[in-house]
């Protein structure tokens, strides 16, 4: 099947009520309701949009297996009505045999799981303590959709150049990144954070030619804010989207694969990634302590 | 060939009062949300970190669902009493006085050598007695007023004026309080009056932490950020003065904390067994 160039994506800053998957669903079909109208083909959620994101020894709790998941947001899409096929990213807790993950899968509703990715970088310092509670992701890579080739990355994930990298090395022309970023530092115009995040998202998209889709939490999880300010950024780097701050709301954005090919041949950043790194490999093995060292 | 020097970068406690604003209003409401609450109630005591707490609570909420409480004892200076109610007319609120006199004093009789230190902390809880009970009253959730200086330096009365369950001031310097305050329009008189818990008569609250919050505050700001003292000495502090901040943060860690419990088993609350605070499923 050849894929279609235009792709309607909703991103959908959601707002949920900690630790109440039961209502946080019963939320998503009433918002999933409000954009129907405007047709989505993907829709792209937060991190532990089902249950907030601070939940500490509550994870155990409310852990879903990915097949739980593909039930319950399935059943979403019949109780609205949804008519044919719906594409959603939408990050959760995880669970698998006696292992817990932070998690995020790309669905095709009603009827299948397409791809989970497990968090790779879990951020255990300051404010954060995932690895506490949570065992880490092993793998970065592409998959396929019925709209091309994509891939998902978490939050931390996507602070570390080398994700994106493999990432769009693998093939990947749209990165999905379901984030919970807890708003810091007011000095400036934007939170730290906020900033962080659309100068990282601006730089990847730019240096492999690719999409990058941010949906981020908002919502306050004892004191701390999530920050919100979801965005989608084009193959050459331009903000093509962006959320406001704290509140939730939803982007609509078509995103068109036929743009990338054009922005890779002015700027083939990746095709040189492409044949430049194996050349680099020898000093990642060494600096990594492996050999000589 | 022009040279041009790149400005050293510095800790910066100036922020984006707009921003914070919004911040913390939204903060108050998702706050008071979850926990059932419409209104919210605050204890007015004529100072900068009360009246900004309720210019907060009236931005987040109106002005018909804040409560102001001013709750004075007969030997609390007549300017407090002033710039309470400037306060509560400023942002639209209403105000009701409770006297703390009576109850304090009822104490205090029976107790002769009560000294004025023991009878301020008295009066601290006194007043939170108060504000819980107003709380129920008016079905107003009690919001904190506590800086993060005073936090830090644990000046404040233990299960006192620490004892609200939402505090929308408690990660602000005192310096950044007042900065704060003047963005939502807190009056000048109060802004710039003299800092004093007003328990004693003709306190301050510099003359009692020996320390200028101009000076702590930047103190604060770098020790808590792992700056070693050689360098916050060269931005133009006494080694005494670093010292005497230090020490008041690190005599004080128990007070930021809940009661210790001893840990027999590996289902201790808050050891083992952990929720966050807003944890409903």
């Amino acid at each position: 099947m050849v894929a279609r160039s235009l792709v309607r994506h909703a991103i959908l800053q959601f707002r949920p009520e900690k630790a109440r998957p039961k209502e946080n669903l019963a939320r998503l079909g009433e918002h999933l309701q409000a954009l129907r109208p405007h047709t989505p083909e993907v829709v792209v959620l937060p991190e532990a949009a089902l249950t907030g994101y601070f939940l500490q020894g509550g994870v155990r709790e409310l852990a879903l297996t990915r097949h739980e998941l593909l039930e319950l947001l399935s059943q979403v899409h019949k109780e609205v009505g949804w008519e044919g096929l719906l594409d959603v990213v939408v990050g959760f807790y995880e669970r698998d045999e006696g292992a817990y993950y932070n998690s995020a899968a790309y669905l095709e509703l009603p009827h299948r799981v397409v791809h989970v990715h497990r968090k790779v970088f879990l951020p255990t310092y300051g404010v954060f303590d995932e690895e506490r509670y949570l065992a880490r992701g092993r793998r970065v890579e592409a998959f396929n959709t019925r709209f091309g080739r994509v891939a998902i990355l978490i939050c931390e994930d996507f602070w570390h150049s080398i994700t994106s990298a493999i990432a769009a090395l693998d093939g990947a022309e749209v990165i999905y990144v379901p984030a919970a970023s807890p708003a810091r530092g007011f000095q400036g115009e934007r939170p730290e954070n906020v900033e962080r995040w659309r100068t990282l998202a601006r730089a990847v998209a730019a240096e492999h030619g690719l999409y990058v889709v941010l949906s981020s939490l908002v919502g306050f999880e004892g004191g701390k804010g999530m920050s919100g300010g979801s965005l989608v950024v084009g193959p050459e780097g331009r903000l093509l989207a962006e959320a406001p701050l704290f509140e939730e709301a939803a982007l609509i954005v078509d995103l068109d694969r036929e743009r990338i090919p054009p922005v890779r041949y002015d700027s083939p950043l990746l095709s040189d990634l492409e044949a430049a790194l194996p050349l680099l490999l020898p000093d990642l093995e060494r600096v990594l302590g492996r050999e000589g060292r | 060939m022009r040279l041009l020097y790149a400005p050293r970068i510095q800790e910066s406690l100036e922020l984006n009062w707009p921003l914070v604003a919004d911040f913390l209003t939204r903060f108050l409401r998702e706050e008071l949300s979850w926990r059932g609450y419409e209104k919210a109630i605050v204890a007015v005591s004529g100072g900068v970190d009360s009246a900004t707490t309720l210019a907060l609570a009236v931005r987040a909420l109106g002005a018909s669902r804040v409560q102001a409480l001013f709750l004075p004892h007969r030997d609390s200076s007549p300017l407090s009493r002033e710039h309470a109610h400037l306060v509560a007319e400023t942002f639209g609120v209403d105000l009701e006085e409770v006297d703390i006199t009576p109850m304090v004093e009822g104490y205090a009789a029976m107790t002769p050598d009560l000294t004025p230190h023991r009878k301020g902390n008295l009066m601290a809880r006194a007043r939170m007695m108060v504000l819980f009970d107003k709380s129920q009253a008016y079905h107003a959730l009690p919001l904190g007023t506590g800086n993060k200086t005073e936090r830090l330096f644990g000046y404040f009365t233990w299960h006192g004026d620490d004892a609200p369950p939402v505090n929308p001031l408690g990660d602000l310097y005192k310096t950044q309080v007042w900065g704060l305050a003047r963005y939502l329009g807190v009056p000048q008189a109060v802004v710039e009056k003299v800092p004093t818990a007003d328990l004693i008569p003709g306190q301050t609250d510099e003359g009692d932490l020996g320390v200028r919050y101009l000076r702590a505050d930047v103190i604060l700001e770098h020790y808590l950020k792992g700056y070693p003292d050689a360098y916050i000495e060269a931005l133009g502090y006494a080694p005494e003065e670093i010292q005497r901040v230090k020490e008041r943060v690190n005599r004080t860690h128990w007070k930021r904390a809940l009661p210790t419990v001893a840990l027999l088993s590996s289902t201790a609350l808050g050891e083992f067994y952990l929720r966050p605070l807003d944890y409903r499923p």
